[in-house]
């Protein structure tokens, strides 16, 4: 579990988190410049990854499913990793969750291909699709998370 | 060259999220995350619009894959879904999971259904 009394919801910011309020008041170059390198960095590796396993219209979407998931699971270990130490670097959460795992994972790709297949005449591939991003990305982010904190409790209690 | 398009893309794409993210976020008081529903909502509708034109590599790496890819998040929607959950509000949860899914797909078929 994290912190009961960390108020934040959104990772990317979140205003009731007095140090998101301020930074961009602070450094708004660095802040953005940082999380577009993150995005680029994500983005190139979501890109190879679905060029390397691409999919017919009516076909699964492996790639992106694989990449949805996995990068809900590391924003979980990031996140509750992050909580731990306090925040962390004033630019780990832009870089690495903005950026980097923001970048990585996509929505409009995993809503574009339910529709493509619903089009090409594939209505089970695309509830399947539907559902097994959503229900796998849940599952992930929650695993993600309380692993993380669970080990790290433990290696504080040591 | 797609891969600098694809950078190109992304680097206008995250930091637009992030800027959207905080525009609506500061505009109203409810736990419900509005900011990354809305750009998740319009990344899909603009995809939509890009795979029904069709548009060609070039502009499918830079705006599709590029710009939609990181303007969109997965990460950022299933970890607000936990926290809502975490937090008590198990209903905002399911209205965020459901209703991200169901807007964007929406916003999807009407993209393509305008461009074609």
């Amino acid at each position: 579990m994290s912190e009961p009394l960390d108020p934040r919801t959104d990772p990317d910011v979140d205003l009731r988190v007095p140090a998101d309020r301020r930074e961009l008041t602070v450094r708004p170059a660095t802040v953005l410049g940082t999380i577009a390198a993150g995005g680029v960095l994500g983005a190139l590796a979501r890109a190879g990854l679905q060029h390397l396993a691409p999919h017919a219209p009516t076909g699964f979407p492996w790639a992106t499913f694989g990449v949805n998931l996995s990068g809900c699971l590391l924003i979980g270990v990031l996140m509750a990793t992050l909580a731990h130490v306090g925040g962390g670097h004033p630019l780990a959460r832009p870089f690495l969750g903005v950026g980097v795992l923001g970048g990585f994972t996509t929505f409009s790709t995993y809503a574009v291909d339910v529709q493509q297949a619903l089009v090409a005449g594939a209505p089970g591939t695309a509830v399947a699709y539907l559902a097994a991003t959503l229900l796998g990305a849940l599952v992930a982010v929650g695993l993600g998370d309380a692993a993380t904190a669970a080990l790290l409790r433990r290696r504080a209690a040591r | 060259m797609t891969v600098l398009l694809v950078a190109l893309g992304a680097a206008v794409g995250a930091p637009l999220r992030y800027l959207t993210d905080r525009a609506v976020q500061s505009r109203h008081g409810s736990a419900f995350p509005w900011g990354t529903f809305t750009v998740n909502v319009i990344g899909s509708l603009l995809l939509g619009v890009l795979v029904g034109w069709p548009a060609g590599t070039a502009v499918g790496a830079l705006l599709g894959t590029g710009f939609c890819g990181a303007l969109t998040t997965y990460s950022t929607f299933s970890y607000e879904t936990l926290r809502l959950v975490r937090g008590g509000h198990r209903l905002l949860a399911l209205a965020n999971a459901l209703g991200s899914v169901a807007a964007g797909l929406a916003a999807a078929c009407l993209g393509y259904a305008l461009a074609g």
